[in-house]
């Protein structure tokens, strides 16, 4: 007979134990049955600061379980009843277990200082918190506005940026001497402390708050070192509490500092019931962090389907990017071990504070701090208790320790997978980094552990090549570069020069957009015709039955009633199939080759021109009516389109672009499914970037709020250009993005703050662009030499190609299908 | 044999279209190193007639042309399908007489 495995908790190690007994329980032992309080399906909490970023629940979400899963959401376990073997929910059902688990998780502390419980204050735990605190946010009114964190450790950082997000000033008090002081010492917190200032949070630390008060709207913080503050919002997180209330009902032991007490195999002293995650207290502790949670989670489902798994020591590694300041802390952090001695590297210019802990002897890594620059972090955390490679500060300074990892070292802490685990996977014939997550899983939890992953497929010799193709063992970047400081001008002097062989479909079209982005004529000068693919060299694009398609450029969606009747009128006489895209214009479909010219010379005499949807080159900038007609407009979205869509027209990137202008946050344009979408708001525009439909939908980012205009396309001229420089070849923004080194946070260090000094070079780089654009189609009707390539045979230039065929279909003409390959033996 | 195009009408490293006479179509191509060959310009996956207007150049130092429909690529000097070595186009005999490009057909 099946028996019933009841989870109490649907957060994150909950839904894990659940995950874990599906994977392992092949037979169907169990019939599983998860009661969550929250109203909504798991999500992602250690990602939860991000929700600011676009109030998308639907992106924290964890992976469904399967149908077999019965998931009871919004209806908490109210009491257990051991002896008969039952829960009771809120709604009243009551269930019999074989198996009871628990995972209730924490609950916020709130200290007890008067007036923590006015309106205005808030806890930062679920997604519900959050959307409490922006509700109230945005009922503040106008006016200088402010927060107050009550807590300086990894939450309270995390809430602070959020309010940061929603345009609050954050205010943190801690009530030890520096912020974070579980994980960092007092160098590394000085640094932080530095570092979170310059970021307009201010850090009120040593002191405690004493009261707080109501004044009108506003609230005042009382400090214990006197300090008044005048805020409007309050968070407290100042540390959670296990939720044991529930077993502490039920008669099962809690530990010292509360938790349901487990033994090593996570089972309380009722052999039927198990406890996993924050509100388990093993080995007389609670953990704070999802991956030891998640150990237990694993531990639990072996256990269930038989094993003999038990929780050994847990990893309390901490990496977080903390309002863009990395902290990374590990092991022994305050070298609490007997005779530990400590290297410091604290680096006051470039802001950075690097600790190690080693043993008494210097021989074995205990534990080490990083602050500001965190790169170390993957190769330096499996190396604690073990021996130091190499001299230490060289280990700081960034030395290369990989080669001497040992097999059983854990390189992902989240996953538990350990460097023979991923040396196995790479042997099997992971060749990449999305391979090896597929395959062991390591690097899809908090993500810190990839760089280390690269290191390794790199040690085993089978890093991803590079090379754009068999002619350049260059990358796109690297050739970009040549391309752009040596003055080549040519395909033939490059290969010449920094390739081998004659190139391919690979090499040339990918050097034709280099030349062009970098200033190179026009794309069917000289020699450069002949790198272009079909669709490049014929300004077209080409379908399946060899004819091609015609595509004017309708910047914005915007067209007058004239022109309409002029693509009518042409479409009519060269008798084109006609459909209305979805980037808001008109293909015009079946044009022959040497029809091509004819049609253009009309469009082009009526205005129109070229508009790139065969070019890896930006297409549409779609927009919404904007605020001329519309009621809830607040910004003439069709102006900015149309004037983007003009400035950014045949600029040749790695891929296709494409944009979207939104008049309100109602978002008709859909501008965040775009490369770059821009919405508009009361005081300006926001500015998202790295959006995707296609294949791989992802939501586009915040990259800044409320700038006006000409910020706005600064900003976007440098963002444009820095992915013109270094994508890869066929790279749309958003994997771009995702493969940058620091994703988004790094982008906008680079062209927002302009960390790498590049900005006015980008600039420079898109002000030629707009400066020597012209429209290609004109070109091409303007010159006899590339007229002449528009013919149907070299012998017979005007003769319709014979196999080309249509047929009619609701009132217009389709390709006749070619039927199947013809295979000559 | 049919003459059907002066040397110079062939741009080097790309291809063209010509009819034959019999109404088939050959696609001519003229590498940088200054060879000419010639295929059927009939894409055998596709059954387009655009195999003239993909990309030249060379894999492992077999001259290629890669069809513009899916980018399968055809040996210019046998017409095997790279990717697919069953599949095949057809070759005509070409030469360069005077300046002309004449095709065996
Ligand atoms: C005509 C159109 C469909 C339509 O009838 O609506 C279309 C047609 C083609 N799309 Fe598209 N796409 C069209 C809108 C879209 C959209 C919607 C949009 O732009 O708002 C998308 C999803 C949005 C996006 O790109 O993020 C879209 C995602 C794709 C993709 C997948 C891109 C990706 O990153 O995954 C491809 C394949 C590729 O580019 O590699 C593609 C490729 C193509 C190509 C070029 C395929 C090809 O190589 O022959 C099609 C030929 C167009 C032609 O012959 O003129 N098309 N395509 C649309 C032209 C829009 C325009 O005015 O320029
Ligand atoms: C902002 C933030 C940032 C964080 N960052 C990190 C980080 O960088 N690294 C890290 O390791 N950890 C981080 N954490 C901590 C991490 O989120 C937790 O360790 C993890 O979520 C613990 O999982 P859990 O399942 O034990 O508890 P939870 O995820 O809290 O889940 C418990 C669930 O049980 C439900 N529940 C409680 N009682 C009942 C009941 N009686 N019946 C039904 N359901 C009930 C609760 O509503 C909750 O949904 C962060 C936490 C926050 C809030
Ligand atoms: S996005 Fe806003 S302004 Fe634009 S059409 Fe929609 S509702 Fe109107
Ligand atoms: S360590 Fe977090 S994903 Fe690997």
């Amino acid at each position: 007979m099946q028996k019933t495995l009841v989870v109490v908790g649907n957060g994150m190690v909950g839904h894990r134990l659940v995950a874990a007994v599906r994977e392992r329980d092949r037979a169907g032992e169990w019939r599983v049955v998860v009661f969550g309080e929250e109203a909504r399906p798991a999500y992602d909490r250690v990602a939860l600061t991000s929700y600011v970023d676009d109030w998308d629940a639907g992106r924290l979400a964890l992976a469904e379980h399967d149908r077999d899963v019965e998931v009871r959401l919004g209806d908490p376990v109210v009491s257990i009843d051991r002896a008969a073997c039952t829960v009771t929910s809120a709604s009243g059902a009551v269930l019999g277990y074989d198996a009871l688990v628990l995972a209730t998780g924490s609950y916020p502390f709130v200290p007890p200082v008067p007036g923590h419980d006015l309106p205005g204050c808030h806890v930062y735990r679920t997604i519900d918190d959050l959307d409490g605190i922006r509700d109230y946010a945005s009922r503040i009114r106008r006016g200088r506005r402010a927060a107050l964190v009550v807590g300086g450790g990894l939450l309270g950082l995390e809430a602070a940026k959020a309010l940061r997000d929603l345009g609050l000033s954050p205010h943190v008090v801690e009530l030890a001497p520096w912020l974070m002081p579980l994980q960092v010492d007092a160098g590394g917190g000085a640094l932080l402390r530095r570092l979170i200032t310059d970021l307009d949070v201010t850090v009120h630390a040593g002191t405690g708050t004493k009261a707080i008060e109501r004044d009108g709207e506003r609230l005042v913080a009382k400090l214990g070192n006197g300090t008044e503050l005048d805020v409007d919002l309050v968070v407290f997180a100042a540390g959670v509490r296990p939720r044991d209330s529930l077993a502490a009902a039920a008669g099962l032991a809690l530990g010292e500092r509360g938790g349901v007490v487990v033994d090593s195999a996570c089972r309380t002293d009722d052999p039927h019931v198990w406890a996993v995650g924050e509100c388990a207290c093993v080995g007389g502790r609670v953990h704070g962090l999802v991956a030891p949670g998640y150990a237990m989670a694993e531990v639990v489902a072996d256990r269930l389907l038989g094993g003999t798994a038990t929780f050994a020591e847990a990893d309390t590694a901490t990496k977080l990017k903390l309002l863009g300041v990395d902290v990374a802390s590990f092991g022994d952090a305050h070298a609490r071990a007997e005779g530990a001695l400590e290297v410091v590297l604290n680096d006051a210019v470039s802001g950075s504070y690097k600790k190690l802990v080693l043993s008494d002897d210097a021989s074995t890594l205990l534990g080490g701090v990083l602050v500001g620059d965190a790169s170390a972090y993957a190769a330096l955390r499996p190396l604690v208790g073990r021996p130091v490679p190499v001299d230490p500060v060289g280990l700081l300074a960034g030395a290369e320790p990989a080669g001497t990892l040992p097999a059983d070292a854990q390189v992902c802490s989240c996953h538990a997978v350990t460097r023979a685990a991923v040396d196995g996977a790479i042997a099997e014939g992971c060749a990449d980094v999305p391979a090896l997550k597929a395959c062991t899983k390591a690097g899809t939890g908090c993500g810190s552990c990839v760089p280390m992953l690269k290191r390794l497929l790199g040690e085993a010799g089978v890093v991803q090549s590079k090379a754009l193709c068999e002619h350049f063992t260059q990358s796109r970047v690297e050739l970009f570069e040549i391309v752009r400081t040596t003055g080549v001008r040519t395909f033939s002097d490059l290969v010449a020069r920094h390739g081998t062989g004659r190139g391919c479909d690979v090499c040339k079209p990918a050097v034709a957009s280099m030349l062009a982005s970098t200033g190179g004529g026009h794309v069917l000068d000289g020699e450069q015709a002949a790198l272009q693919d079909t669709n490049d060299h014929f300004l077209a694009n080409l379908q399946r039955n060899g004819t091609y398609s015609v595509v004017p450029r309708i910047p914005g969606g915007e067209i007058t009633p004239h022109r309409l009747m002029v693509i009518a009128q042409v479409a009519q006489d060269y008798g084109l199939y006609t459909k209305i895209t979805g980037g808001q214009r008109i293909d015009l479909f079946g044009a022959r080759v040497e029809d091509l010219p004819a049609i253009w010379r009309r469009l082009v005499d009526a205005g129109f021109e070229s508009g790139h949807a065969y070019g890896k080159a930006l297409r549409t900038v779609k927009s919404c009516v904007g605020s001329t007609w519309c009621r809830y407009g607040v910004q003439d979205s069709v102006r900015m389109a149309i004037e983007l869509e003009l400035r950014y027209r045949g600029l040749r990137s790695p891929h296709k672009i494409k944009a979207g202008v939104s008049g309100c946050a109602r978002e008709c344009a859909e501008a965040r499914g775009k490369d770059f979408g821009v919405i508009a708001t009361e005081h300006g525009w926001n500015l998202y970037v790295a959006g995707n439909g296609g294949f791989t939908p992802r939501h586009a980012q915040l990259l800044v709020s409320d700038v006006d205009s000409a910020t706005l396309v600064r900003l976007i001229d440098r963002f444009l250009m820095f992915y013109v420089r270094t994508a890869d070849r066929l790279q749309r923004t958003s994997a771009w993005l995702e493969s940058l080194d620091g994703g988004l946070d790094h982008l906008r260090e680079v062209i927002v703050d302009d960390t790498l000094g590049v900005c006015a070079d980008l600039e420079a780089a898109m002000a030629r662009h707009v400066e020597s654009y012209s429209d290609e189609w004109r070109g091409v009707l303007d010159d006899p030499d590339k007229l002449a390539r528009f013919t149907s045979f070299v012998n017979a230039p005007g003769a319709p190609d014979p196999t080309v065929t249509f047929r009619e279909e609701r009132g217009q003409r389709v390709p006749v299908l070619l039927g199947v390959p013809e295979v000559v033996g | 044999m049919t003459v059907v195009c002066a040397l110079s009408d062939l741009l080097p490293d790309r291809g063209a279209a010509a009819l034959l006479p019999s109404g088939e179509q050959v696609a001519l191509f003229r590498t940088g190193a200054g060879e000419v060959f010639a295929l059927s310009n009939i894409d055998p996956f596709s059954r387009a007639a655009v195999l003239s207007r993909g990309i030249v150049g060379d894999l492992d130092g077999v001259p290629v042309v890669a069809s513009p429909m899916h980018k399968q690529h055809f040996d210019l000097r046998t017409g095997t399908c790279v990717e697919d070595r069953a599949v095949s186009v057809r070759v005509y005999r070409v030469r360069v007489e005077a300046g002309q490009v004449v095709v065996a057909a």
